[in-house]
């Protein structure tokens, strides 16, 4: 049998653009907030998973926070680099090898689209001069076609985008606080047809860490103890469409977030039914639109409807993205799965403030998705 | 300047050039026959391990697209990255068919002129000059007319 995991102790570095602070810096406040939060100090930490994609070695953060000897692994993992550094904590527990440890992930990128290193990513160098190298166009490409398949609008987009920095001007932690109108997020640049500059996130800046425990310890550090009953990470497989790739395969597979999910649900003994919220990967408004039906929460092209008719709302049915997501948050790769989990274990404790989803939630999902094709999800409960 | 400038392709082995009727080089696996762009070692649809280099087909349908905006940042796009003069392009992906979806620039950027399902054909247009003055070459698909 192996063993329940909660989480006790959470910490959030403000996500944004810090001048003059490093992202490692960034890292370690989100680590002795999490401390705090716990009631622990970073002596108690018996092991740690921590990774960020542009800040360096999150293992170096020892000679700012102690150097107690504890088991550090340095996880690097794309866009689910947060996502497996929790994954790794939380099966760590389960095994029984450690009773309590920490997962965090931090980064500092610099301004404007992703910039590719294609050697790095198993590609020539062609294909960033030809000009293909950029992850925008792939979200444009498979919104586009989701489009054309299922009828999803622009204005669904638009309001996609207006939810997130409504919700983001309810969250202190959030980069972007101002709410835009659909008329503006429909009227900004066009980046990426049909992608507009406010439909898109920005890469950022800050740090988030969770301390993990055994369940059964868990009363020690918290009075409202948040479980994790499932995380799972998946790639991709054959036929699936994915960010970068110079070709896909004429044969269609659903991808690797399909997977992940059926995976987390078979985990945890739920379905999507039972879910309350969800933060769901929103690299551009496109994606939460596509990730809602691939992660099991509604079948293709229902999400039309869903968005209009305000499901999506922190009021509404099924609400996604509360803390306004990436697209409010920005997105440091390696703390942006993290973000995820830490707004929902606020919202299952009640905590959110001004944002908290109303009548007590129970179950809270998480998923992020990125290059060169995988996925994370897990699932959370009170 | 002299009067001669050299068409040179962007790197070698991932089309025919020159010539007349161009033709992307991608591999076809030995056991499945599964084709892949650009050409590699293994098949990921059959972990089969020996592959074969086949020229691909020149002509296919928009599977999707979107027109990219801004100017790539360079290195690595070689081409016009000055937002002053930076003309957007099309990107898509042509399945050609029974063989793979290539993603490719388009010769049209104009979203009114661009729908999924029309049929396109494989052009080879010009990028950027290098150092020596060479006019340095790439793929793109272009609508048939
Ligand atoms: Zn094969």
């Amino acid at each position: 049998m192996s063993i329940d995991v909660a989480i006790v102790g959470i910490g959030m570095h403000e996500f944004g653009r810090h001048e003059g602070v490093s992202g490692m810096d960034q890292g370690v406040t989100a680590v002795r907030r999490a401390c705090a939060d716990a009631g622990v100090g970073w002596e108690d930490m018996q092991f740690a998973f921590g990774g960020s994609m542009a800040a360096g070695a999150a293992d170096t953060m020892v000679s700012l926070l102690g150097l107690t000897g504890l088991q550090f692994i340095n996880v690097m993992n794309g866009c689910a680099t947060g996502g497996s550094a929790l994954f790794s904590a939380y099966n760590t527990i389960r095994s029984g090898v450690f009773d309590l440890g920490i997962a965090v992930g931090f980064d500092k990128h610099e301004r404007g689209a992703f910039r590719v290193n294609t050697k790095g990513s198993g590609l020539g160098d062609w294909y960033g001069a030809t000009g293909l190298a950029l992850t925008t166009q792939f979200f444009g490409m498979k919104i586009n076609r989701y489009m054309h398949e299922y009828g999803i609008t622009n204005n669904t987009l638009a309001k996609v985008s207006a939810k997130a920095f409504r919700n983001g001007s309810l969250n202190d932690m959030a980069w972007r606080r101002k709410p835009l109108s659909e008329e503006e997020i429909a009227n900004s640049p066009m980046l990426s047809y049909p992608l507009t500059q406010y439909m898109f996130c920005n890469p950022g800046e800050g740090g988030v860490a969770l301390i993990l425990c055994r369940a059964d310890k868990a009363h020690l550090y918290t009075d409202k103890p948040v479980y994790l009953r499932a995380a799972a990470v998946r790639s991709r497989r054959f036929g699936s469409f994915e960010v970068l790739a110079p070709s896909i395969a004429i044969e269609h597979n659903a991808g690797p977030t399909v997977d992940a999910s059926k995976a987390a649900f078979e985990m945890a003994g739920i379905g999507p039914e039972d879910v309350d919220l969800a933060q769901l990967q929103d690299t551009e408004a496109g994606a939460e639109v596509m990730h809602m039906a691939e992660n099991g929460f509604c079948e293709h092209g229902e999400q039309e409807w869903m968005i209009q008719a305000g499901e999506t709302e922190i009021g509404g049915k099924f609400p996604v993205n509360t803390d306004g997501g990436c697209l409010a948050n920005g997105e440091p790769i390696g703390a942006s799965g993290l973000r995820q989990v830490y707004e929902n274990v606020l919202q299952l404790r009640g905590d959110a403030g001004p944002r908290q989803v109303p009548n007590d939630p129970k179950v809270a999902y998480t998923h992020v998705y990125g290059a060169p094709g995988i996925s994370g999800v897990t699932i959370l409960s009170r | 300047m002299g009067e001669f400038m050299a068409q040179v392709p962007v790197t070698e082995g991932v089309f025919t050039w020159p010539s007349d009727e161009p033709h992307l080089l991608g591999s076809r696996c030995v056991s499945c026959g599964n084709h892949m762009f650009p050409r590699q070692s293994g098949c990921p649809k059959c972990t089969g391990e020996k592959t074969e280099t086949v020229e691909l087909g020149r002509r296919g349908t928009l599977w999707t697209w979107t027109v990219q905006g801004f100017p790539p940042k360079a290195p690595p796009y070689a081409g016009d990255d000055n937002p002053k003069t930076f003309k957007a392009f099309g990107v898509g992906y042509v399945e050609l068919p029974g063989q793979v979806k290539v993603e490719a620039r388009l010769t049209e950027a104009d979203p009114e002129k661009l729908k999924i399902g029309m049929e396109m054909e494989m052009v080879i247009i010009p990028l950027a000059k290098d150092e020596e003055g060479n006019e340095i070459v790439t793929f793109a698909f272009a609508p048939v007319a």
